[in-house]
């Protein structure tokens, strides 16, 4: 919706300028091509949530379906749901902390350190986005399934070592497929930052730490922020990797759309729950952003 | 024989490694000896164990092929041929189970017709009837269970069968199906609007890894019970209402199709304290039983078969105390834009030769009684394709209501999202 709006803006702006250089041609050449844009928006993303906040206060029909109503039910009951809730919150949240702990040193060593590696390096992190992410997930199946690591364990005598369908195994999933999405954005930021500034620092007579602390970080911390969102935003929504490393025990609210869409047929209830993560996502993004704001970080426009 | 096919013959004819069986089939002379398999008569005795309710099919059926020629004249022993005159289009799609169809089948179907076929395999009947309402599927044939007819003609999703396109379905054709089995297709219920015939029938058992699970087992109270004690986090369930919800009933010693709200909250019960030992909740679950990741699963008969001919040491278990008995059927989709190849397709399936075929591959077991003929004594022969009949006395079939009913349903989005 703000995508919607902003579109807008900038049609009036330009509106503007063209106005006062009298150009109409160039008016109607704005409009026709923000049209596309604009179409897009309103069908498939304006159009999709008026019908799904419409959907969410009906009725499930008899054979399943939506039946049209006017009722408070589906929210009444989404409290029921509240551990797949909880889980998808707690796991998104981990599964950031996990990418940043692991991205920021690789991202700060293809920066700064990798020197005439960095490149072959660079292109390391991205060859394996040119695969599909499913076949990536379903090599995850192969690897720690039976035959995979518990195999090898077993031969130096560590036995009945589960990996597959357990938390940790669906937690490796989400670093390993959303990694590079913090790695590059904390990288332009890291290579952009001004080693002179290190160096004062240094002969300022601050250690390691402090330089790190006080100069690194904050420098640092536009790509932190939109690295941060660029992992956490999908995490909330992460359907594939649960199903396929989580065998269907692991839960997140996404598994449990699908399943209220395709297996119960309440769609109703779906699309409330689907109303209800937006909004925590919303929430949680603005609280996350104001956080930001306060502390004067302004984000890596280039990336976000 | 497709060029693959050839190389790997060739191949092993050059290693000097060639069966019997696959010199039979190479020079034709498999074909000839089914034939002759069939007409003799007394090779027919093995249908006896096939059908579960013995009254339509007796092994009188398999004497000869020719005195039941259907009234269209069509020896059903014959071979399949496109109708004549019919512009089939190039084009069909299949909404289908997993591992339910031999390829090979599918291809002679394309061969013979220049009908390019698309399986599309859903998990569940819930998920297929999800896509139905919202419509626009663009499917032409479903493979439904008996339960979703009463929606599914209710709701005109799939098509009353128009028997005039299906020249190997006659009433005499018909006749040699397993009327309890085939019953379902009709509706109303009772009437003799016809919506589908069986491509198979089956159970729902367990199939356990013996190599493993050396506690006996034979009771779905068994299955619930071990798996949250000495198999815990070896154990998987299907990620259907149906089938997890049904046994778990059986485990409480209700129907498999209870609706009552008191014992539904006992199934409950149950499966939430059965999940976190659980290895999966999943209908893909041979994947798991072959890697050795899940020694117990809740199994439908053709995946037993399957696991069972690449695993010996998986044996599979019919609940005692109860649990389902199921049987499939094609079915044409309402407002298909490939009619005629939709009806080819099911007319293809309805020959003997065929359908008996196929089943080889799937392993479930089949209801007309000259396709049982057919098969191989290794497939009448397998326990698990036809388990004694005093396996099934307990095993119901799904009503109609569970397909709707919103107590399950909901149920099963609750415990999954627990």
């Amino acid at each position: 919706m703000t995508a919607g709006g902003s579109a807008g803006d900038r049609v009036d702006t330009t509106g503007r300028a063209d106005a006062a250089t009298g150009g109409w041609r160039s008016r109607v050449a704005t409009i026709l091509l923000l049209g596309p844009t604009s179409a897009w928006y309103v069908l498939l993303l304006l159009a999709p949530l008026v019908i799904l906040v419409a959907f969410s206060f009906g009725a499930r029909a008899p054979e399943g379906g939506y039946a049209p109503a006017f009722q408070l039910d589906n929210y009444l009951e989404l409290p029921t749901r509240i551990t797949a809730f909880t889980n998808t919150l707690w796991m998104a949240v981990a599964g950031t902390v996990l990418c940043l702990i692991v991205g920021y040193p690789l991202a700060y060593y293809l920066a700064t350190r990798a020197g005439s590696k960095r490149t072959i390096l660079v292109v390391l992190v991205v060859v394996p986005f040119w695969t599909s992410f499913l076949i990536r997930t379903y090599a995850w199946l192969t690897i720690l399934g039976n035959n995979g690591i518990p195999a090898l364990l077993d031969r130096v005598g560590v036995r009945d070592v589960v990996l597959l369908n357990t938390t940790p195994a669906v937690m490796l999933g989400i670093v390993y497929n959303y990694l590079p999405l913090m790695v590059f954005p904390l990288y332009v930021s890291l290579e952009r930052l001004d080693k002179r500034l290190l160096e004062a620092s240094k002969d300022l007579g601050a250690g390691r730490l402090a330089t790190f602390r006080q100069v690194t970080l904050p420098l640092s911390a536009p790509g932190l922020l939109s690295g941060i969102l660029l992992v956490f935003i999908p995490i909330m929504g992460e359907y594939i990797i649960p199903a396929l490393l989580g065998g269907g025990k692991v839960f997140f609210i996404g598994n449990a759309l699908v399943d209220l869409f395709l297996q119960s047929r309440d769609w109703p209830l779906g699309s409330a729950a689907s109303i209800v993560l937006i909004i925590v996502t919303l929430v949680a993004v603005s609280l996350y952003l104001w956080l930001g704001s306060r502390g004067q970080v302004r984000r890596e426009i280039s990336i976000l | 024989m497709d060029r693959e096919e050839f190389r790997r013959h060739y191949v092993d004819w050059q290693r000097g490694r060639i069966s019997r069986r696959q010199f039979m089939q190479v020079t034709g002379l498999g074909l000839a000896a089914a034939v002759i398999a069939a007409c003799a008569p007394s090779t027919g005795a093995s249908s006896s164990a096939a059908a579960p309710s013995a009254s339509a099919a007796g092994p009188s059926a398999a004497g000869s092929a020719t005195p039941l020629a259907s009234a269209a004249g069509i020896d059903p022993m014959s071979d399949w041929t496109p109708p004549k005159g019919v512009e089939l289009g190039t084009e069909l799609v299949i909404t289908t189970w997993p591992n339910y169809h031999d390829p090979k089948t599918i291809q002679q179907f394309t061969d013979l017709t220049g009908v390019k076929v698309e399986l599309n395999p859903l998990g569940s009947n819930e998920e297929m009837l999800a896509k139905l309402l919202i419509g626009n599927t663009g499917w032409d044939v479903l493979v439904p269970t008996n339960y979703t007819f009463e929606t599914y003609g209710s709701k005109k999703l799939v098509e009353q069968l128009d028997v005039a396109k299906l020249p190997r379905l006659t009433a005499a054709d018909l006749a040699r199906y397993d009327q309890h089995l085939l019953a379902p297709a009709y509706y109303p219920k009772g009437s003799t609007a016809l919506f589908g015939f069986n491509k198979d029938w089956g159970t729902t058992g367990y199939t356990v890894n013996t190599k493993h699970v050396t506690k006996p087992m034979a009771t779905w109270k068994d299955f619930f019970d071990l798996a949250q004690t000495d198999y815990s986090g070896k154990v998987t369930i299907h990620d259907y209402q149906l089938t997890s919800i049904g046994n778990a009933l059986v485990y409480n010693g209700y129907s498999f199709n209870s609706v009552d709200e008191a014992e539904l909250a006992k199934a409950e019960e149950v499966l939430l304290a059965v999940k976190k030992h659980l290895f999966a909740i999943t209908s893909d679950y041979q994947p798991a039983m072959k890697a050795g990741d899940a020694w117990i699963a809740m199994t439908w008969t053709n995946d037993a078969v399957q696991l069972h001919r690449a695993f010996p040491e998986i044996e599979y278990i019919i609940g005692s105390d109860g649990g389902e008995i199921w049987s499939d059927f094609f079915a044409v989709v309402t407002g298909t834009g490939h009619r005629d190849a939709a009806y080819a397709f099911l007319d293809f399936m309805a020959t003997p030769k065929v359908g008996a075929k196929d089943a080889e591959f799937h392993g479930a077991p089949l209801v007309d009684s000259l396709m049982v003929d057919l098969l191989p004594t290794s497939v009448t022969s397998n326990k698990i394709t036809y388990p004694d009949k005093a396996a099934l006395t307990k095993l119901e079939f799904g009503t109609a209501e569970l397909l709707t009913n919103k107590a399950r349903a909901d149920l099963w989005a609750r415990f999954k999202a627990a």
